[in-house]
């Protein structure tokens, strides 16, 4: 698989006063095409940082970050904005959608914003969100719109310009435990299925149960790369969150009574 | 993108943009109807000598351009008259006297005393222009015929203090001429002999035995002349003062107090408009933080969002400037011709422009703003 994003040493640093806080530091990773990575740590890890780098909104303090080989640090500020609409999707913790528009307007609205709505596109907008069961929700204004039915529209709108990288902060983070188990779900299948790289930011370890990678990031350095799919299954499933486990979660979405919530997993370090 | 991101966002929140729009719609009407009153009290006052049929208006130079204090006798007519480049003279002369309108209803006007056929004398729309230098006739203007009914033909009459009696005048109305008030009031226009045996006078009188005149109208052979020929008046003739028809009116008694209270009023109305609208843009923009965060984040750039506002800007003001112009109009169907208040094209089409203005200048401290906003900051990242 093609390399799609790349961080070379990649630092954060901020002054504060006479002190010096490295948000960042030397962090090397690369994520290939049709691959779904989580980045997880604990709050102040630096994952966000890392995050808002890899989108360009946030410039490097040093190092290099390359999407489709474009070095990203070089540009100007309307340059990285037009890169960031053309080649990168991304969803947020809240605030995600426009509220004046419609669903499907939302979801066009990345087209829109590149000069590419057509025919076309409006068609494969509406696929894109009937794909999640959003059919008969197209005309709706997000305030008429659970929050996980709002994620699943901004995942939709992260996807429908193929951008090269899909970023997701905290996608779950304001959903109970079962829909924001559907929305990292439907997110991953969606970027193996159209061979985007994905990064999710959690905190939530149970989320990463459809991730290819795992990386975990610890006063902004990255401590732990975890590639083995069985090791990522079994931590998201001893994850030490509060809430239902994922058996729990996974019983419940099949229709089976939902398990006792007071049995709690136990955690690895 | 910017034009569908402002229309859409206007029209999913028409209720609240449509407020804003009645709220500058309002404005709109108070400065339109603020100029009105301005044109319309302004009109009252300068009309005549707007009007006027001459170029210059010589004033005795101790008066201090005021037309009530001046005094001119016949020999500085004759004198005036020989100044080259003049071309014909008119000696003017006001007062204020009631008509009685039957009943006890009476109507003060402004009795203006003129030499028929020469500069001060109106123009007659319909009938005739005075002809005769000592009739019993009178030309009437169109705010005097609006307000009387008076018609070509028809006598009124006068009611003028002489001394301490009450003496009455009939006049008969030969001729009617455009607007042409002079001192808020409506006028009639008849021979200044005639004028003078029926103007109100005091117990004693400084010039008994002398036809004098308030000024005179100076009509000139070349109207580009204007210049040299005060000039050469003030020199050649003693003790005058010659000054064109906008410096007159200026120094009507009350004249420029009263319009720059009135434009002062205006030009508030449109500070407060400004406010207003700067104040429900910026209020809005702060609302919209996250969105406008949300809306970089994904690549949207500061000219979409600045555009998109001052689209949003631009519909509000116009559609509040169609509302202010509705009700504008309404007002003005409603009005009878009576009350001074005129709306003309241009005193509209500068509330209307001004408000057009006010609108971005009122919403740049917000547009300003939106494009300050840091995504990563807006969206707690």
């Amino acid at each position: 698989m093609a390399t799609v994003l790349e961080t070379k040493s990649v630092n954060k640093t901020y002054e504060l006063g006479t002190s010096i806080i490295r948000a960042v530091q030397d962090v090397s990773v690369s994520v290939q095409a049709g691959e779904f990575v989580a980045l997880v740590g604990p709050s102040g890890s630096g994952k966000t940082t890392l995050l808002a780098m890899l989108a360009g909104l946030l410039k490097p303090s040093g190092g290099n970050i390359l999407i489709d080989g474009t070095e990203l640090g070089k540009m100007s500020d309307a340059e990285r904005t037009r890169f960031r609409r053309e080649r990168i999707g991304f969803t947020f913790q809240a605030n995600n959608l426009v509220p004046f528009l419609t669903a499907r307007e939302n979801v066009e609205l990345m087209l829109r914003l590149n000069g590419r709505l057509n025919r076309e596109g409006k068609e494969r907008a509406q696929e894109l969100l009937v794909r999640l069961g959003l059919s008969d929700r197209l005309r709706n204004l997000p305030r008429q719109l659970s929050g996980g039915q709002q994620q699943r529209v901004a995942i939709a709108r992260a996807l429908i310009h193929n951008p090269s990288v899909v970023l997701a902060d905290e996608p779950t983070a304001s959903l109970d435990t079962e829909r924001a188990f559907q929305v990292v779900e439907t997110f991953a299948s969606l970027i193996h299925e159209q061979k985007r790289a994905g990064i999710m930011v959690t905190h939530d370890l149970r989320m990463c149960q459809h991730a290819d990678r795992m990386i975990q990031m610890m006063d902004g350095l990255v401590v732990r790369v975890i590639k083995d799919k069985s090791e990522i299954h079994e931590i998201a499933r001893t994850s030490k969150i509060e809430g239902p486990t994922i058996q729990e979660i996974q019983t419940s979405l099949s229709g089976r009574k939902s398990a006792s919530m007071s049995q709690r997993s136990t955690m690895p370090a | 993108m910017p034009i569908y991101l402002a229309l859409k966002e206007l029209w999913r929140n028409k209720g609240r943009f449509f407020l804003v729009s009645l709220v500058i719609g309002l404005i709109t009407t108070l400065v339109i109807f603020v100029g009105a009153l301005a044109e319309g009290l302004g009109a009252g006052n300068r009309e005549y000598l707007q009007k006027l049929n001459g170029e210059l208006i010589v004033y005795n130079k101790n008066a201090d351009l005021l037309i009530g204090f001046s005094r001119l006798g016949r020999d500085k007519l004759s004198e005036i008259q020989r100044v080259p480049g003049v071309e014909d003279v008119g000696p003017i002369s006001f007062s204020s006297v009631s008509i009685l309108l039957g009943g006890d209803k009476r109507l003060n006007i402004s009795l203006v005393g003129v030499e028929p056929g020469r500069p001060g004398a109106p123009p007659a729309l319909t009938g005739q222009e005075l002809k005769s230098r000592s009739s019993r006739e009178a030309v009437i203007e169109r705010s005097m015929a609006l307000r009387t009914g008076l018609k070509v033909g028809d006598k009124f009459t006068i009611k003028s203090t002489q001394g301490t009696k009450d003496q009455f005048y009939t006049l008969q109305v030969i001729g009617i001429s455009d607007g042409r008030q002079y001192s808020l009031q409506p006028a009639a226009f008849v021979p200044l002999l005639t004028w003078d045996e029926i103007k109100p006078s005091p117990i004693v009188e400084d010039n008994k035995g002398e036809l004098t005149s308030n000024v005179i109208a100076v009509h000139l052979d070349n109207p580009n002349d204007l210049k040299p020929v005060k000039q050469r008046i003030e020199e050649q003739v003693a003790e005058v003062v010659a000054v064109d028809r906008v410096t007159a009116y200026q120094n009507t008694p009350g004249y420029s107090a009263q319009q720059s209270t009135l434009n002062t009023q205006g030009t508030f109305v449109l500070i407060i408009g400004t406010l207003v609208i700067g104040g429900f843009f910026q209020i809005q923009t702060l609302q919209k933080v996250p969105q406008t965060g949300m809306l970089k984040a994904i690549g949207t750039s500061n000219a979409t969002i600045a555009l998109a506002a001052i689209v949003q800007i631009v519909v509000v003001t116009l559609l509040g400037v169609v509302i202010g112009g509705v009700a504008v109009l309404a007002l003005k169907l409603s009005f009878p011709p009576t009350i001074p208040i005129v709306f003309t094209g241009n005193a509209a089409l500068a509330g209307i422009v001004s408000i057009m203005l006010i609108g971005p200048i009122g919403g740049i401290v917000s547009i300003r703003y939106a494009l300050r906003v840091e995504p990563l900051k807006a969206l707690g990242l």
